[in-house]
């Protein structure tokens, strides 16, 4: 960017994950390190022979959030990205802009799972007739931004990145990119999932990338953990509204943070497993965008899914790419270990908890930590919160996704 | 099973309620779906396709457009069951 491109602020947050139903109370709990695994309230294991039986479930009905012509019209996972939309604009202040100037950058992992084989199963036991007319509608992955968009009147663009589980970071990149480079004043951008379903669980599995620790699920994500052995699947979505720091400051709005660089690569490498080569360049290049040094880094929210390769391997990315004499006063926490992974919500919620960190100068614990790998190469909140320090601090978020998808958000403080 | 108009009305009422979220008072005979209720086309299938479930009937697709009145959905699924 050049030095005339408009400073990125956040305004407005808002998220439904399996923490809580807003963004208050979900940070509430992941200070409080609470774990929302549990073992799903239905048959599939015996029906279907799941080996993995647990998820991580979102805090609440959407149907206490959107009425009911509303939900019928939106795949769960629209409906999780409609109610995090309306907090995060409310609570920005309802800005008023020009229709011309506002823009959606919403992405999802996957996308309208429930709703293509939920129509599906109709079509084979009711017949195509019966079919709702909304299915493509509502299985689209552009439906979250779509509708969001509708919703608030967003006339400058309504877009999608779909990167796997970097989806909701790469949304955020996006945004800040639609906004420096003059598409839009404000931008509402995030990533949504929901995909809590015997086909996506059975195929994670099958890749080895979940917990099978079904007789504690509870402490199944456990990312740093010598014995972690996979994710813990989530459902939820984070939305951040963000703006041109002019705008934002004419209208009086209340800034968070600054949305200050991002750094996106590919891997080139597989389709699965990840590479630090591309990881540290979108670490580095994060870095070299927000116009900070290395040692401005106090926190980095981290992917870490709690498999027993990646976890590892980012931290050795970060530390690699800032510099080891340089990453010492970084605190590393994932908060997979309290949401689990999220999917195309994951990068979203993970940059409204590293907002709030900066914000509130405090580190969410990565919890159910027993013995620490001791190959973490990196500090870690290991089951507590700690205290950031006061001054000028930097918060990096990391998000890598099948297809080696690498994203990486710097926020600073206001 | 026939069903009288007054049950048809009721019925109609309850799936364009669910559907559209219109208060079951409002579905009254001389309501228009499109200029009283503001159901659009696809809504409108929606209702069509429940209601076909719901009193056993086929409506097919050319009629639709002829279902001008919530009174005119009511005399055509009365006359399609009996």
């Amino acid at each position: 960017m050049t030095d005339q491109s408009p400073r990125v602020v956040v305004t407005g947050l808002g998220t439904f994950n399996p923490l809580g139903t807003d963004a208050a109370t979900s940070w509430k709990n992941a200070l409080d390190g609470v774990s929302t695994a549990t073992t799903l309230d239905n048959d599939w294991a015996e029906t279907y022979g799941l080996s993995v039986d647990f998820a991580c479930t979102v805090a609440g009905d959407p149907l206490e959030f959107l009425s009911r012509p509303e939900a019928r019209k939106l795949d769960p996972s629209g409906q999780y990205a409609m109610i995090a939309a309306r907090e995060a604009w409310k609570d920005a202040g309802s800005p008023e802009v020009d229709p011309l100037r506002l823009a959606t950058v919403v992405g999802a992992g996957i996308g309208g799972v429930w709703t293509m084989l939920d129509q599906w199963d109709i079509v084979r036991e009711r017949g195509a007739r019966r079919v709702n007319p909304y299915t493509v509608p509502m299985l689209m992955p552009n439906s979250a931004s779509a509708h969001i968009e509708i919703e608030f009147g967003a006339k400058a663009g309504s877009h999608t990145p779909v990167s796997a589980c970097a989806t909701g970071a790469e949304s955020v990149a996006w945004g800040m990119d639609m906004i420096r480079n003059g598409r839009a004043d404000v931008v509402i951008t995030g990533g949504t999932d929901a995909c809590i379903h015997p086909l996506p669980l059975a195929g994670f599995a099958n890749i080895r990338a979940l917990s099978t620790r079904t007789d504690d699920p509870k402490t199944a994500s456990r990312p740093y953990d010598r014995d972690r052995d996979g994710f813990v699947l989530g459902e939820g979505a984070g939305i951040l509204v963000l703006e041109s720091e002019e705008f934002a400051k004419a209208r009086g709005a209340r800034i968070y943070a600054y949305a200050s660089g991002r750094g996106m690569a590919s891997d080139a490498h597989h389709i699965s497993a990840p590479s630090p080569d591309g990881q540290q360049r979108a670490i580095r290049e994060a870095i070299e965008d927000a116009g900070i040094d290395g040692s401005d880094l106090k926190h980095v929210n981290a992917h870490g899914t709690s498999t027993p390769l990646g976890d590892i391997s980012e931290l050795e990315s970060v530390r690699d790419a800032v510099g080891a004499e340089k990453s010492d006063q970084i605190v590393v926490s994932s908060t997979k270990s309290m949401t689990g992974h999220l999917l195309g919500g994951a990068g979203a919620v993970e940059s409204i908890f590293s907002v709030l960190a900066l914000r509130n100068r405090v580190i969410p614990p990565t919890i159910n930590i027993e013995n620490l790998d001791e190959n973490v190469p990196l500090d870690v909140a290991v089951n507590e919160p700690r205290e950031m320090p006061e001054g000028d601090a930097a918060v990096l978020n990391n998000a890598f996704g099948f297809g080696g998808h690498d994203i990486a958000v710097v926020f600073t403080n206001a | 099973m026939a069903h009288t108009d007054d049950e048809i009305l009721a019925g109609l009422a309850e799936i364009v309620n669910e559907e559209t979220g219109v208060e079951t008072a409002d579905v009254q005979l001389d309501k228009s779906f499109t200029d009283d209720l503001d159901i659009d086309s696809i809504s409108m299938m929606t209702i069509v396709v429940n209601a076909e479930e719901k009193f056993d009937v086929r409506i097919p697709d050319e009629e639709v457009k002829n279902l001008v009145t919530v009174g005119d959905a009511v005399k055509y699924i009365s006359s399609a069951q009996a």
